[in-house]
């Protein structure tokens, strides 16, 4: 789950790191009361979930309260990256001495988070990693041990930071981190993270990812303080109605799971397959051998046949489908009949055939004998494990390449 | 000779009164694994299939008599960083995790407690290990008629980050006469207990295996790492690798996961394309298709 600038300040600030007296406004004239009761000059800055805010406009200075709210007014109506912003931050414009990078990243082949500083702040830190490597310190933290202050300082000192500035900077980088453990982040940036001319240190922007699996127990957190609601997912795009229905589908049934996802997809070949490393393999296969799958989708663990049936019948129903490849990878959980039998029954409750509309049906494995039987029945085309998943693709492709023909 | 497992591996599963851990111990007990208990707290006294039920890890090994090797672990995701934790201090040193969408941080922290009580994890977010012939820990194969029917006895080491293509793969090394030595579904998270590169020292050392597939995706840098191992350890065994989920490169598929959580692409390195020449750059032979694994290895160990 990403968050918004204002949100991340939030974060930070609740954490201890300080930050500027900044205000969040969604009109413009809630952006004059923040630039007055803040004091000019300000910046005003998109509040967008997007990067290149700068680039594209979102970004502007003004040394007056009018000034503010004329930006605010620009700025909430500017499209960026297709994206249009929830608001502005009205923040004062500091006066900057220097800026550094405090960050927190998981690095998963050490399976540990990873403390990231660097006294070159303001860029982007992989820029600076590559370029000016004595530039950047890093340590990894504990998940079972609490973080020390003096883990933070080692990581700022080898960037060569001392004096006043490492004693500042310390505690920052190591509220960031617990902040990071705590809530489940995979992602804690302050950047820059600015000392201002009087000395102070500040988060003047600070970036924050958390992992979608620990929303559950973050509920205090993301509900309670930054009042956002269940439904606001903030995922990259908006789901299609296929992708919402197969959802909604699978929702409504605790038994086995169900995903669909047509993001990306256009042709005529509905698949219906599974389980996760059956359904990338497959639709690689399909691709590779000339066919359009016109989805993704993935069975797993032991759906009802009213599940089954109900992704069929979503896939089989999207505009351009002309057959559905039914294929998964030898299964040990998920039965082959329950899933022959899901098919079977979308065919027939929306009137086709399916010996006609299931180009190939290629699951072995649990209740295989059952399943074939029932897929005799109706003449459609199966077969077991001795047809490899790529032949099976290639098969199903072969067949809707011939219908078009 | 195998990896990790003996015909005398005991375990016990932790959450054995769920439906699938139900299914999952008739499974192993029928493939001849030696399953000494089950842990569900607040139901001490039942029986699973005959296996004692417990309320504690430490109920079960007291009740065994003896130290327990092994524990499967398949709890809801809010408890299971406990139950790692409950296994590992009662002295069970080779921990299955079934459960998936577990928070990375609890990952991280039993994998960190596990490498400080000298323990291995495998997994979250799979399903378990075999040796053919010897013993299953978990739900690796299903059945035990149907795990006969995909694992045969052979040369063959299969790593995996898809529980099902462990089956898929390992059943087309039986049928094209190879068979497997010990089969590893790694799991599909972006941290899991046990990457390739930490696997590959005990089939180093183990006499049966003679070549080694894995099954690999977009997301990590499990692959880098193997790369890595690989280089620096001048392995005795080739290596087959497939990867899955190319399509995943396209445009308009930037920032999606599928199939398995940790399939998400976190930078340029991650993507399959990136990963496919990294892997080749080591001397791994990666196969376009999935059909031509068997003949990949037959030609790489003169069978």
């Amino acid at each position: 789950m990403r968050f918004y600038e204002y949100e991340s300040r939030k974060i930070v600030e609740r954490a201890g790191v300080p930050v500027t007296k900044y205000g969040f406004c969604q009109t413009a004239e809630e952006a004059r009361r923040v630039a007055e009761d803040i004091g000019c000059p300000v910046v005003i800055k998109s509040q967008v979930l997007s990067g290149g805010r700068m680039k594209a406009g979102g970004v502007q200075f003004a040394d007056t309260p009018d000034e503010a709210a004329r930006h605010a007014e620009d700025i909430l109506g500017l499209e960026i990256n297709g994206l249009m912003p929830v608001g502005v931050l009205v923040d004062p414009k500091a006066e900057i001495k220097q800026e550094y990078y405090a960050g927190v990243v998981w690095d998963g082949t050490a399976k540990k988070p990873l403390m990231l500083f660097s006294d070159m702040g303001g860029i982007d830190i992989e820029q600076v990693a590559e370029n000016h490597p004595e530039h950047v310190g890093r340590g990894h933290v504990s998940n079972l041990f609490p973080v020390g202050d003096f883990e933070a300082k080692q990581v700022i000192a080898a960037t060569g930071v001392t004096g006043r500035q490492l004693n500042r900077a310390t505690p920052v980088l190591a509220r960031l981190a617990r902040l990071f453990l705590e809530n489940d982040m995979l992602l804690a940036e302050i950047n820059p993270l600015a000392e201002l001319t009087d000395g102070s240190f500040v988060a003047l922007d600070a970036h924050m990812e958390m992992e979608d699996e620990a929303v559950g127990r973050q509920k205090q957190l993301l509900r309670n303080e930054l009042k956002i609601a269940e439904e606001d997912t903030r995922d990259q795009y908006e789901p299609s109605t296929f992708e919402r229905n197969v959802k909604a589908i699978d929702a409504a049934d605790h038994r086995g799971v169900i995903q669909g996802k047509d993001h990306g997809f256009s042709g005529n070949l509905g698949l219906v397959i599974g389980a996760g490393g059956g359904s990338l393999t497959l639709t690689d296969a399909v691709r590779n051998q000339g066919g359009k799958p016109a989805n993704y989708s993935e069975i797993g663990g032991n759906p009802s046949v009213a599940k089954t049936c109900g992704l069929a019948k979503e896939v089989l129903q999207k505009d351009g489908v002309e057959k559905i490849a039914v294929m998964m990878s030898i299964v040990s959980n998920t039965r082959v009949d329950i899933v022959a039998r899901g098919v079977i029954k979308a065919c027939l409750e929306l009137d086709l055939d399916p010996a006609e509309t299931i180009a190939i049906f290629r699951i072995p494995g649990a209740w295989e004998d059952e399943g074939f039987r029932i897929l005799d029945r109706y003449g459609v085309e199966y077969y077991d494990r001795s047809v490899s998943l790529w032949d099976a693709a290639g098969r199903a492709v072969a067949k809707i390449q011939g219908a078009a023909a | 000779m195998s990896i990790l497992l003996e015909r005398d591996t005991t375990f016990i599963v932790q959450g054995i009164t769920g439906r699938e851990a139900v299914n999952l111990t008739r499974e192993c007990l029928d493939y001849g694994s030696k399953v000494v208990g089950g842990v569900t707290p607040g139901r001490k006294g039942r029986e699973v299939h005959g296996v004692p039920v417990f309320d504690t890890v430490g109920q079960a090994v007291e009740h065994h008599g003896s130290p327990i090797d092994g524990s499967v672990v398949t709890v809801p995701p809010a408890f299971t960083k406990d139950a790692v934790i409950e296994a590992l201090e009662n002295g069970i040193k080779l921990i299955v995790v079934v459960t998936e969408r577990i928070p990375r941080g609890d990952v991280a922290a039993m994998v960190e407690l596990a490498e400080i009580k000298g323990a291995r994890i495998i997994g979250p977010n799979c399903l378990g290990l075999i040796v053919p012939e010897v013993c299953k820990m978990g739900g690796i194969g299903g059945p035990a008629e149907d795990a006969a029917k995909s694992y045969s006895p052979g040369p063959v080491g299969v790593m995996s980050r898809s529980g099902g293509m462990t089956t898929e793969i390992s059943s087309s090394l039986t049928h094209a006469g190879l068979g497997v030595s010990t089969a590893i579904s790694i799991g599909g998270d972006a941290i899991i207990g046990s990457t390739y590169a930490e696997l590959m020292p005990y089939f180093e050392a183990d006499g049966q295996t003679e070549a080694i597939v894995i099954y690999t995706e977009p997301g990590g840098r499990m692959e880098a790492e193997l790369a890595e191992w690989v280089k620096e350890n001048s392995s005795r065994l080739p290596i087959v690798a497939f990867m899955a989920g190319k399509f995943m490169d396209d445009d308009e598929m930037q920032g999606m996961s599928f199939g398995h959580a940790g399939t998400i692409v976190e930078g340029k390195e991650d993507s399959a394309t990136e990963k496919i020449k990294r892997l080749e750059a080591a001397g791994i032979a990666v196969v376009e298709r999935i059909d031509e694994i068997p003949d990949a290895i037959k030609e790489r160990i003169g069978k």
